[in-house]
């Protein structure tokens, strides 16, 4: 670089990160904070606050532990067995990525909801799926699906099968293959994957915006709860949930960069 | 145990994931494709041709291609400082680019709306205009584009640019002539990734543009609204619409990417 550029770009940069990150996500903890740490709390401990966290926690709970097998379970099948229309799955897999969450979520009700293919069905037995809690884990599970796979599969086709042929040949069984060699060696990328899915998840906004009702009390995620707050002209709480979640996303972000770190002394590592 | 473990890998374990997909994707895809012409061709073409849908798929794609836009350049110049520069605090710097990524699209509204919203503290309101929808998708482009160049230009080999410049090359030149062509394919990877991603944006957006039709709507808002008031075969319409766009960006830049060997790094 030119150093006579050197400090002019350097400022710019810095300048358009300042104005576009660090003072928006600063203002939203100083208007948290502004009234006190009390005022915070209270909004934070609030019953419609306290309940969408918990919402949004069993949310997780269910959407990323069913799409980790899911991730895992198709990245040994893609990466493991070969299989007519292979091709075909890794790239179906990635399909929520190309949509908006809100295409999704309509994508949704037109199967499940009460005019949808299923409704009928679903309503004869007394299922309901839409403008519920079974929505809001589908439309989670669905915006969230490709991030397992695409972090787990890469790891384990440049891995190869050595180890577990090896394994096998010693008698071990697929049970203790896939405990002691594949999942040790997969476990960076899979720590990556389920954080990303879990930041996906508990940030989701329009996908379970259009599947849930946003019933406050019920169906109201932690995203909604805040989004509600600004609009029934109660900033206070939205900006101290806003400050939970920044919290949250700076813990994905540490979770990120240490397991970034991890995969690239392990990329290094690993031959070209 | 070996005879049913290969059973499983080759039938019940595509299968099961074929389910899987079919339950929360595919089915719902195909019901959207199936609504959208539920009532035929006409309908469809109507309600992708009414005038609040045409002006909110207009400003979508407007914003979205000037964001890439500026976005690039962003990238390309925050990529620089990140891998050619030193200073204290660059590490932060660096991690501070990846929030976007990591931060609820919904906070990243109210953030920018906290900032530059009618109480804005710096006297900027951007709520209701354009602008603000755009500040919104800068907002969550910005790492695309910044994480698409940043790992090429670290690899980028110092020996072809101190070659160029012991031929007599300008430090201007080399930058032309050398930097930039090797970082193209990767800048326009980023910013396809950052249009693709802006055209469906919805959270960031409905915060600050405060969904005014032919002003401030974008096409994802007016599918929600649409939706909203049940009329599903014109939201599945215009959701196509936005469907086919992003599939036929990130199909290009996976076969760019293929073509000019651009590394996936996001």
């Amino acid at each position: 670089m030119t150093p006579r550029w050197r400090l002019p770009l350097r400022f710019a940069v810095l300048g358009y990160i300042t104005l576009l990150i660090l003072l928006p996500v600063g203002t939203v903890f100083y208007r948290a904070f502004q009234h006190g740490l009390g005022a915070a709390w209270d909004a934070v401990t609030a019953p419609d606050a306290v309940h969408a966290l918990w919402l949004t926690i069993l949310v997780a709970l269910i959407a990323v532990s069913l799409n980790t097998v899911f991730g895992v379970g198709v990245s040994i099948i893609l990466a493991r067995h070969r299989f007519p229309g292979a091709w075909l799955l890794d790239a179906l897999v990635d399909i929520p990525l190309a949509l908006s969450p809100v295409v999704i979520g309509l994508a949704l009700i037109l199967v499940y909801g009460h005019s949808g293919w299923f409704g009928d069905w679903l309503a004869a037995h007394g299922i309901t799926v839409i403008f519920s809690v079974p929505g809001i884990v589908m439309a989670s599970m669905a915006v969230s699906l490709p991030y397992v796979v695409r972090e787990v599969l890469p790891v384990l086709q440049e891995i190869g099968t050595e180890q577990e042929q090896a394994a096998r040949t010693l008698g071990a069984g697929p049970v203790t293959i896939f405990r002691r060699i594949t999942l040790p060696n997969i476990r960076r990328g899979l720590v990556y994957g389920v954080t990303l899915t879990t930041a996906r998840v508990l940030g989701e906004f329009g996908a379970v915006a259009i599947v849930s009702g946003a019933i406050a009390g019920k169906t109201q995620t932690y995203t909604l709860f805040i989004a509600n707050s600004i609009d029934n002209l109660d900033p206070q709480s939205a900006y101290a949930g806003a400050v939970l979640l920044c919290l949250a996303a700076l813990l994905v972000l540490t979770v990120l960069t240490l397991s970034d770190r991890g995969r690239e002394a392990w990329h290094r590592k690993a031959p070209a | 145990m070996a005879a049913a473990g290969r059973l499983t890998g080759r039938v019940a374990g595509p299968a099961l994931a074929v389910t899987y997909l079919s339950v929360l994707v595919l089915l719902p895809v195909a019901a959207l494709i199936t609504n959208a012409f539920s009532h035929g061709w006409g309908e469809f073409w109507s309600a992708v041709t009414q005038p609040e849908a045409v002006a909110a798929l207009e400003l979508t794609l407007a914003a979205a291609a000037i964001v890439a836009l500026v976005n690039s350049v962003a990238g390309l110049a925050i990529a620089f400082v990140l891998v050619r520069d030193e200073f204290r605090g660059k590490a932060f710097i660096s991690a501070l680019i990846d929030l976007p990524f990591a931060l609820p699209t919904v906070v990243a509204g109210l953030t920018l709306l906290t900032l530059y919203g009618a109480s804005s503290p710096v006297h900027v309101d951007l709520a209701g205009t354009r602008l603000g929808v755009g500040a919104a998708l800068l907002f969550v482009t910005l790492p695309f584009c910044v994480r698409s160049v940043q790992p090429v230009l670290a690899e980028l080999d110092a020996e072809t640019e101190e070659a160029a410049s012991s031929l007599g090359a300008s430090r201007g030149q080399v930058l032309r002539r050398v930097v930039l062509p090797s970082l193209l394919p990767s800048v326009l990877a980023g910013a396809g990734l950052a249009f693709a991603r802006a055209v469906g944006e919805f959270g960031s957006v409905v915060l600050i543009s405060g969904n005014l039709p032919f002003k401030t709507e974008v096409a994802s808002s007016w599918i929600y609204s649409l939706s909203q008031s049940d009329d599903l075969p014109a939201a599945s319409a215009v959701s196509v619409v936005l469907v086919v766009i992003s599939l036929l960006v990130l199909i290009g830049i996976g076969w760019a990417r293929r073509r000019f060997d651009v590394p996936e790094t996001i």
